[in-house]
């Protein structure tokens, strides 16, 4: 695979399209809602997320709207996938794995059993002009998990 | 075609045998980026440099380096003399007086000398003599919605510091101006009037005798966003009839670090300073100073000699070759591109297809993001920028957020353009739209 075959993965392209939790969703009564927008001024793409948790700190939902490249917007569309039902703990441990993978410049060989889909970026690495596509929606999911609230 | 002296016709546009001698001085476009030569299309964002350029710097370096104005040594007065000669060689290139043009690090930095200027008159700086500088409640200072942001940003805060109204032309649906407003939006209110000669984003030339006619007729004063025309196009400011230009060396051929600003010199030599301190004084105590006339003026602290030396072997060099000689092989090479990107299937092309223009064309390529697009041309050697180009609102008044834009300058061939209309060809099908 050429480089730009590894940064634009099947996997990725599927993502860009299906765009899973998206748009956003109204707050289910009884959960903790967090909410947060992130923005990269450089290119433009901007993402609103919004996450639900129950009261044992597990994610119900993540759901949100954005635009922008198909990196940024799969980003999203995998974490809309794999959130539901993890803690926060365990969700805090991807995401630190996750801006791991990003700053390897190539060299991180992720597991698929850890990451899922999101192991399909590692191929980002390369590119340091897109890590930021890449991470957007974890730092907006981030944000919007520490200011959750009823 | 060559003339009985040998000299080429003035008036004929480059041949696609002296761009190759051209390309040949720009040492990186011999470069391989991702297997393949590089096609540089980013030139809007800033221009490559020819080996002179920087050749020219490190002799500066090499045997005339020290502090100018400052010191009477034989290196210092050498550093002087270069650094005075590149004035009058750019400011001739302009069509200014020497003492009209003022060193700044780049556009933005001579965008908001005018601007802090501006406030400090209205704060009464500069007494009875700058007078006619200061602007406050009720005034109103006029730009467009095609600027990019540096001629946009320092009136907004020129404004919101004196409290005077920041007005704009807008566009039509295609991006061009909308030149029919302009008599009604600048009325005895109007104090300034700020417009760029070439849109940055579109590539379209500025007709800028309705902004200099309208606003001469009730006093404003005019700034023109020169960074996109200055390289690309022959430019007289006294045939434009400007009161100030602002251009950046990096664009047209020269270091980063420096720009300029032309003003007319009774202008500059009524308004109070921007950045104070030395090498802009000529008596100090401990309560007050006087101020030297311009250009010394507007150039405080230790200044970039090495950049303007370079500035203006760029400059000696496009002289050379000839400003209209360019700027001809530019509109071939912009047409090609914006005929050529009209062309393809399931891409748009931005601006209006009836103006004039310069080698720069924006474009989107339907369902691909413009970032992916960019990458995929990068994958191929094809530098383009990306993104809002720091001119969100025109993008805005497009009604997109981001686009692709492509922009040439002398050395690019028309292998290049076709390279690009090559690649954009198979861009939808990579990303399976
Ligand atoms: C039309 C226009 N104005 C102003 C600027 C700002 O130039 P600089 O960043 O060199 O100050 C640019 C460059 O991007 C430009 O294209």
């Amino acid at each position: 695979m050429n480089e730009l075959d590894q940064l634009y993965q099947q996997v990725i392209l599927d993502h860009s399209k299906r765009r899973i939790g998206s748009p956003l969703v109204e707050n289910t009564e009884g959960l903790l809602h967090g909410e947060s927008h992130q923005h990269n001024p450089i290119c433009g793409d901007q993402i609103r997320v919004r996450v639900e948790l129950n009261d044992q700190d597990h994610f119900e939902s993540m759901s949100w709207e954005g635009d922008g490249c198909s990196i940024s917007m799969a980003s999203a569309s995998v974490l809309s996938e794999m959130l539901p039902e993890m803690t926060k703990e365990e969700f805090l441990d991807k995401l630190e794995i996750f801006r791991e993978m990003m700053r390897s410049k190539g060299t991180f060989e992720p597991d698929e059993e850890v990451l899922e889909d999101a192991a399909a970026f590692v191929g980002v690495s390369k590119f340091p002009a897109r890590v930021k596509c890449a991470m957007l929606a974890w730092v907006a999911a981030e944000a919007a998990m520490f200011g959750a609230n009823k | 075609m060559e003339t009985m002296t040998g000299q080429p016709e003035a008036n004929v546009s480059l041949s696609a045998v002296e761009v190759q001698r051209i390309k040949a001085d720009f040492e990186i476009l011999e470069h391989q980026v991702n297997g393949t030569d590089v096609v540089y299309l980013d030139s809007g964002a800033t221009s490559q440099k020819p080996r002179c350029v920087y050749e020219a710097e490190q002799h500066y370096y090499e045997n005339a380096n020290a502090a100018v104005h400052r010191g009477a040594h034989t290196l210092a007065v050498e550093a002087t003399e270069i650094y005075e000669e590149a004035r009058e060689t750019v400011a001739k290139f302009i069509g200014a007086r020497t003492n009209e043009l003022v060193w700044t690090s780049n556009a933005t930095e001579a965008l908001n000398l005018i601007s802090y200027s501006i406030s400090n008159a209205s704060l009464g700086r500069g007494g009875d003599a700058a007078a006619r500088f200061r602007i406050g409640p009720g005034d109103e200072i006029l730009t467009t919605e095609i600027e990019h942001h540096a001629n946009l940003i320092p009136w907004q805060e020129l404004a919101f510091r004196t409290g005077a109204t920041l007005r704009y032309v807008p566009v039509s649906e295609d991006g061009s101006l909308r030149y029919d407003l302009i008599d009604e939006l600048v009325t005895e209110k109007t104090k300034l009037v700020a417009f760029t000669h070439v849109s940055n984003v579109l590539g379209t030339i500025t007709d800028t005798q309705r902004f200099v006619d309208a606003a001469r007729k009730v006093g404003a004063l005019t700034v023109l966003d020169g960074c996109q025309s200055v390289p690309h196009l022959p430019v007289d400011v006294k045939a434009l009839d400007v009161d100030f230009m602002a251009f950046s060396g990096h664009k047209m051929l020269g270091p980063t670090g420096i720009g300029a600003l032309y003003g007319r010199e009774e202008l500059l030599n009524a308004m109070p300073p921007f950045l104070t301190g030395g090498s802009m004084i000529t008596v100090v105590d401990m309560e007050h100073a006087e101020f030297l006339p311009s250009p010394q003026r507007f150039e405080a602290g230790t200044q970039r000699i090495a950049q303007t030396h370079g500035l203006a072997t760029a400059v000696s060099y496009l002289q050379e070759i000839g400003m209209d000689r360019i700027a001809q092989w530019e509109e071939h090479l912009g047409a090609m591109l914006f005929d050529g990107l009209s062309q393809i299937e399931g891409v748009r092309v931005f601006g209006p297809s009836d103006a004039r223009r310069i080698g720069t064309v924006p474009f989107e390529v339907i369902g691909v993001h413009p970032h992916d697009v960019g990458q995929y041309l990068d994958s191929r050697g094809i530098a383009v920028r990306v993104g809002h180009h720091c001119a969100q609102p025109l993008h805005r008044a497009l009604g997109v957020t981001a686009t692709t834009r492509a922009s040439t300058y002398l050395y690019n061939t028309e292998d290049d353009i076709q390279a690009l209309l090559d690649a954009l060809g198979s861009v939808r099908e990579y990303f399976g739209v």
